[in-house]
């Protein structure tokens, strides 16, 4: 092997090894260190884990249902506002949790509008519906969460459709029944098992929803792992749980590869314009299901912003008298330190942690992460052995990723390295996907034309390589930034006191009680929604005219 | 029998078929041909049943089936791109129409390994749809299309998506499976090759109505339009007016055997074959040789007033020559 290929791999492996592979190893020391854990650890273990099979269940059942029809909807109909629509579906899946927590918070909790509007309607007293610390808060996140992929996944499938095969169907014979039981499911299957499964994955271990949403009595792997881990300091059984929670993906890992990579269909990719609604069924179809998803992705996201501008409550210790009107109190206060909040820091220095942090994030992830996509680029054996471990830490859960980091670098808790270094380990296998096939589909006879034109190999590098794929690094740049931006579970797990993120503050704040701090989360949570909506703007308008130029 | 009888389909508004009749005996192929556009496989989604005509009939032996849905009809359709289900190997595919039948399997696999006979494709039931060469996938749909036993078979430009030395082959195929089977067939293209290879009847489609029909042979020698005679290429066409009893052209004046008479002062078309004509020095039509082209049977020969003909030897570029028309060579086209 080339001294050049053993430097451009040097530092994503010696990274990998000390933050994800050495803390790997020191989860299974201590999870498997049976003496540690009490008598009652096997049911215990297994209550938590049926929960949250449970949740998952219910959850990817909802989404399905949500899901399918919505896939349907933006596949096969054309109708005024169809791509807005979509795109609107699509948000919720790039958001941070804590921004879709305290949306839900804003329009369903017990200071949201809905209950706001009931007791203003009807004059009561507490809040009518409650959302906050149910199961249903939990369920309906996941779904406002996950509906993108089934919409994407079976939507794609569903446009990929060659019309014809049904019609050849047909004319052989075969009842519409028939035609979807033969035709129809099975080309559509690939698409409906992977989606199933990622759905369930990300349901499976969901951290932040559950948290923020659920409460504390809802105890899936992740909320044990980190109680455990932080409120109880059980770190032999938080390591144990951990150790299921891996072996459950490594299952579903497994079943992937079995379930989808095998079956992968060959299908010439048709364009079937979608159709404007026909008949009456068809009307009330698209009109109803349009406006229920419109209500249902844009309640939420459009409370969030209203609520944090908004004084709706009455003043401290004064309950007869609500004050209503426009405020930016909320946003001032985050600047102003008081006594008795829930940090020694004005809550606005958080903003300014959780950027500096996402600016490490982002610097370390390109600098690491540029040199192997340039070598998975143009891969050789060594580089097809090592392409799979790159992308295991997202296999691993946020919250395992920071229990790893306590107990293999417990001593430096106290430095405020620990969340840049998790968040790295996150956004890095993003950055390496983004890339890799941009470095890739450079051909190699643009360089070799540089070349023969008169260009050093520093000029190729500059005039071919770097023109050709600033925007694709730019993008991975935005990435890894809003990705450490919004961090929530490894963060929950590692921060400082001292040094609080955006996404940990709101937390906090949520879990306050009074007026100002509810205020101040929305405020925190508006900001976090309007950088980390501007991200992925700045990277859907990076991605497109790129993929198009080759 | 499969009868068509004034059948009407517009698209997104616009009239695309006009008002469309005819029909189709047993053991006959009729060629729809036109241009791409014209509503041509239109035509046979609205006979397969896929799609509804906004008015008309389509009869069989004297039955309507337009209560009858598109999977009771029976009639087989080969789709241009194949359109073979990619979930399933050759076997699957060709069986497909027999099971819809709930055949037996013995009889389903007998059938299935004759119709991938009939196509040649004898020993590829195991192969995936995908694995295969267009040609080979088109055979496989062929053999779907004909293994369930319809009462009649139409093909969309079966052999658009092929090469030139494939599409002769697969067209003598099919035809030779036509012949065999002696099952009533719409074909339908937009080359005319094609059409005059395999049809017993051409009918040509423009503008939503069937302009002419006729066997290969009538149709050429007799377009019935400019339109036609264009799209044929059956010749050289001169505009011209009737000026006492001859047609007045920009190249002379010409007595052509017209089947109707003219009114003085008509503007009529002159249609001047390009293979009757002979090299003649007292010939009437006088020109310089632009280009030679070489065919298989000759030269193609291009004049600077725009003619083209067909001659036997070659004349050098550049030389003047004058050409002889024989009345056979001529005739009069009615005006589009």
């Amino acid at each position: 092997m080339s001294l050049r290929r053993i430097l451009s791999w040097s530092g994503i492996l010696l990274f990998l090894t000390l933050f994800f592979f050495l803390p790997l190893a020191r989860i299974l020391l201590v999870g498997l260190d049976f003496s540690a854990l009490g008598s009652g650890t096997l049911p215990y273990t297994l209550r938590v884990l049926g929960f949250t099979l449970f949740q998952a269940l219910l959850s990817t059942l909802l989404t399905f249902l949500l899901g399918l029809p919505a896939a349907v909807l933006l596949a096969r109909f054309e109708f005024r506002g169809r791509s807005l629509l979509r795109m609107l579906t699509a948000i919720p899946f790039m958001l941070p949790t804590v921004v879709v927590a305290s949306a839900f918070t804003a329009w369903l909790g017990a200071r949201g509008w809905f209950n706001l509007a009931l007791q203003a309607l009807f004059q009561l007293e507490a809040p009518p519906v409650v959302f906050s610390g149910t199961l249903g808060a939990i369920l309906t996140a996941h779904v406002f969460y996950n509906a993108t992929i089934v919409i994407r996944m079976v939507g794609n499938s569903l446009n990929r459709l060659d019309p014809r095969l049904a019609q050849a169907a047909q004319t052989l014979g075969a009842s519409p029944r028939r035609l979807f039981l033969l035709v129809t499911l099975p080309i559509l299957r690939p698409a409906l098992i992977s989606a199933l499964l990622l759905v369930f994955f990300f349901n499976f271990t969901s951290f932040g929803v559950i948290l923020l949403l659920g409460g504390p009595q809802f105890s899936t792997l992740e909320v044990e792992i980190y109680t455990q881990a932080l409120t109880f300091l059980n770190l032999p059984l938080a390591a144990w749980l951990t150790l299921v929670q891996l072996v459950c993906t490594l299952v579903f890992a497994v079943l992937y590869s079995r379930l989808v990579t095998r079956q992968r269909l060959v299908t010439e990719p048709r364009a079937d314009p979608p159709l404007r609604p026909r008949s009456w069924r068809q009307r009330l179809f698209v009109a109803a299901m349009s406006a229920l998803l419109c209500l249902f992705f844009a309640l939420p996201l459009v409370s969030l912003p209203l609520r944090s501008v908004i004084r709706l409550e009455s003043e401290r210790g004064d309950r007869t008298q609500v004050h209503y009107g426009l405020t930016l109190d909320y946003y001032a206060e985050l600047f102003i330190n008081r006594r008795g909040s829930a940090f020694h820091v004005p809550p606005g220095s958080a903003l300014l942690n959780s950027v500096a942090y996402a600016g490490l994030t982002m610097l370390l992830a390109l600098l690491l992460g540029f040199p192997a996509a340039r070598a998975l680029a143009r891969p050789g054996r060594f580089e097809r052995l090592i392409d799979p471990l790159l992308l295991l830490p997202l296999g691993a859960s946020a919250v395992t990723l920071g229990l790893g980091f306590i107990l293999a670098y417990g001593r430096w808790l106290a430095s405020p390295w620990l969340v840049p270094l998790a968040h790295t380990l996150i956004a890095l296998p993003f950055v390496i996907r983004v890339l890799q096939p941009a470095l890739a589909s450079i051909p190699d006879r643009l360089r070799q034309a540089a070349v023969t034109l008169g260009a050093s190999p520093a000029r190729v590098l500059w005039e071919v390589d770097w023109r050709l794929v600033r925007r694709p690094v730019l993008s991975a740049a935005v990435f890894a930034f809003t990705v450490s931006l919004g961090e929530f579970g490894a963060t929950a797990l590692l921060y400082r006191p001292e040094y609080p993120t955006l996404p940990v503050a709101i937390y906090r704040f949520l879990a306050q009680p009074g007026g100002m701090n509810y205020g101040q989360a929305m405020a925190m949570a508006t900001i976090l929604m309007v950088v980390a909506g501007a991200g992925i703007l700045l990277i859907e308008k990076l991605r497109l005219p790129s993929s198009s130029e080759f | 029998m499969l009868e068509l009888i004034d059948l009407h389909k517009s698209y997104e508004g616009k009239p695309l078929l006009k008002g469309i009749s005819f029909s189709v005996a047993h053991g006959e192929t009729v060629c729809l041909l036109g241009a791409s556009g014209s509503g041509k496989s239109t035509l046979l989604r609205l006979v397969a049943g896929i799609e509804m005509p906004e008015a008309g009939l389509v009869r069989w032996d004297g039955q309507d089936q337009a209560r009858l849905p598109a999977h009771r009809r029976n009639f087989g359709l080969v789709f241009q791109d194949y359109a073979l289900f990619p979930h399933m190997d050759v076997t699957g595919n060709v069986a497909f129409g027999l099971k819809m039948q709930s055949i037996p399997r013995e009889e389903l696999n007998r059938r299935v390994s004759e119709a991938l006979e009939q196509v040649n494709l004898a020993g590829f039931g195991a192969r995936r749809v995908t694995d295969l060469s267009g040609g080979e996938q088109q055979r496989v749909a062929l053999a779907r299309a004909l293994a369930s036993g319809p009462r009649l078979l139409m093909f969309d430009e079966p052999l658009g998506a092929l090469d030139r030395s494939l599409r002769e082959d697969l067209l003598a195929e099919i035809r030779r499976i036509l012949h065999a089977t002696g099952v009533p067939a719409i074909y339908v293209t937009h080359d005319q090759e094609e059409a005059y290879a395999i049809a017993d009847r051409i009918l040509l489609l423009h503008e939503g109505c069937i302009v002419q029909q006729g066997s290969p042979a009538e149709v050429y020698a007799h377009p019935a339009s400019v339109w036609v005679a264009r799209f044929l290429g059956a010749g050289n066409i001169l505009p011209g007016v009737m000026h006492s009893g001859k047609v007045r052209t920009a190249l002379g004046d010409f007595e052509p055997t017209c089947g109707h008479a003219h009114r003085e002062g008509e503007s009529v078309h002159l249609l001047v074959s390009a293979h009757k004509v002979q090299l003649d020095p007292g010939g009437q039509i006088a020109g310089r040789v632009v280009d030679v082209i070489f065919r298989q049977d000759g030269f193609k020969v291009l004049l600077d007033n725009g003619l083209t003909f067909h001659l036997p030897e070659a004349p050098a570029v550049g030389a003047a020559v004058r050409l002889y028309l024989p009345p056979e060579a001529l005739a009069c086209l009615p005006d589009a």
